[in-house]
């Protein structure tokens, strides 16, 4: 089967997931566009991650099918770039050898991947760190690194969970801008996991809202509006913005009570 | 703080060797049990200056380092073996434990037997040592990859002899890099307990043909020469240890620049 141009890049049908006895997600259904930049939001433990595991083909769904592009999706996602929640940068590679690795996995030349990973270090504002480690690098400098990693290889979806979670709020937002306005260039179909609904409402074009889990299932899906470019600042502050957000919140609190209730 | 440990480290030897001198001297112990420091300084220097110890260190050097290659090589590709392949791994575990259970020594006249009076016997005793250190270092090293990297990796392209490459032996290597340092105090144990129970040469050789003899300065002098030997190999691993772990971080430095 070919990949059809004109499918949704992402594609879930009825997905299910256990571990075990416990039921993970249960029947979710969820279509992304190519292009598209779908922010999911969820309480904790709401089976976020599950999802993008799934989407990655790190982890097959007990139940229901993955299509991406229109092509059932068996193994690993070759189309998808994964920016994961915990330090996923190689601690024995420098800044340089993370970000060209996966170049080199790919059998390009030591030379060609070396260039291309300096231009893309620089582009994530790291030039002159090409030969830190990753313990000598600040989180937010890890987590640009780890970006850089995985934009190299020009994925066309990008799946992110929680990638700036553990940073503080001001390199946050920079982080953030920076995100937008490297998507803002080739509009790959992003999912964005987050628990933060501010976060969420910046970012995306669309909002997802996850129940309190076990069996988390999609309760809300909310268009977001909102100009481009943004800045994630200032955009907080718009009228539009606050109407945006009082809207998902009102759903999003119940099920973040009902998380905290268990 | 550094200077003052030095100081002290050096008071201490010198009291120690200063009081054993005099004990000696003054009477209060036999110096024919307990030699004397004196002496064996003078003998240890008969030893260098007449070159006789020379072909003992070196037959003890070669037969460690015999045993200290093999016994890491075959340890390491054992311990990726099994921790990548769970049903051999569970095949193995009652034999590779029964194996490790046996004390060595016992082995020391049966090796003789197998493979002569010379360096062999005393290797594959090393061996037997050095084998399983590497082997559940390696094994461990390679269990305790982070999931998350391992992950990452896979994400971005490696196929399985890539991530042996890019993953399973980095992170093994901290695990193996520490074994290192065990292995060799154990390759010098193969090579001086096998000397030591039939040899022609060696240090093991020397001390146990001094025993043999009641000369105690003998024994002590080996003794000494065989701590000297092993402390400045343990050295050399650990230089060569912090140079192919230049990627980790020094503890409580964790965290870095801005």
């Amino acid at each position: 089967m070919r990949s059809d141009a004109s499918a949704p890049a992402i594609q879930l049908s009825r997905v299910s997931q256990r571990f075990g006895d416990y039921v993970a997600i249960r029947g979710v259904d969820l279509v992304a566009a190519p292009g598209e930049f779908v922010a999911i939001v969820g309480p904790t433990g709401c089976g976020k991650s599950t999802l993008l595991n799934i989407v990655a083909g790190l982890k097959p769904p007990a139940e229901g099918e993955v299509r991406i592009f229109g092509k059932p999706l068996a193994g690993l996602n070759r189309q998808a770039g994964y920016l994961f929640q915990a330090d996923s940068l190689l601690p024995w590679k420098t800044a340089l050898g993370n970000v060209m690795l996966g170049l080199v996995l790919r059998g390009v030349a030591d030379g060609e991947a070396r260039e291309q990973a300096r231009g893309w270090l620089a582009k994530v504002g790291l030039r002159g760190f090409e030969d830190r480690y990753p313990h000598q690098l600040s989180g937010g400098m890890k987590k640009r690194v780890a970006l850089a990693q995985v934009l190299i290889l020009r994925p066309k979806i990008l799946l992110m969970d929680e990638p700036f979670g553990a940073l503080d709020v001001q390199t946050r937002q920079l982080m953030e801008n920076e995100l937008l306005a490297l998507w803002q260039e080739d509009r790959k179909t992003v999912l964005f996991v987050t628990h933060d609904l501010e976060e969420a409402i910046a970012l995306a074009d669309r909002v997802v809202v996850f129940s309190a889990g076990p069996a988390s299932r999609i309760v809300g899906d909310f268009p977001v509006e909102l100009p481009r470019p943004r800045d994630v600042a200032e955009v907080r502050l718009t009228e539009d913005f606050l109407k945006i957000h009082r809207e998902i919140w009102g759903l999003l609190r119940e099920e973040v009570m009902r998380a905290h209730a268990r | 703080m550094r200077a003052r440990v030095r100081f002290f480290q050096a008071f201490l030897l010198l009291f120690l060797v200063l009081g054993w001198e005099f004990s000696v001297r003054l009477g209060w112990v036999d110096a024919f049990f307990f030699s004397k420091p004196s002496d064996i300084a003078a003998r240890i220097f008969e030893w260098f200056k007449s070159g006789e110890i020379y072909g003992h260190l070196w037959i003890t050097l070669w037969e460690t380092l015999l045993a200290f290659l093999i016994g890491t090589v075959f340890g390491v590709v054992m311990g990726l073996w099994l921790a990548l392949a769970p049903t051999a791994s569970a095949v193995l575990d009652p034999f590779i434990k029964a194996l490790n259970s046996i004390p060595r020594v016992i082995l020391a006249p049966i090796f003789t037997l197998w493979f002569g009076l010379g360096v062999a016997s005393k290797v594959a005793l090393g061996v037997t040592l050095v084998f399983f250190v590497a082997f559940f270092n390696t094994y461990q090293g390679i269990k305790e990859v982070n999931p998350v990297v391992l992950a990452n990796a896979r994400m971005l392209g490696a196929s399985g002899r890539q991530l042996l490459q890019h993953v399973y032996l980095p992170s093994a290597a901290s695990w193996i890099f520490s074994s290192l340092r065990t292995s060799i105090g154990f390759a010098v144990i193969g090579a001086v307990v096998g000397e030591y129970l039939g040899a022609a040469k060696g240090l093991g050789y020397l001390i146990s043909q001094a025993e043999g003899v009641f000369d105690t300065t003998g024994v002590f002098a080996g003794m000494v020469v065989l701590a000297v030997f092993v402390v400045l190999l343990d050295w050399a691993v650990s230089r060569v240890e912090a140079r192919l772990l230049v990627w980790r971080p020094e503890p409580g430095r964790e965290g870095g620049t801005v």
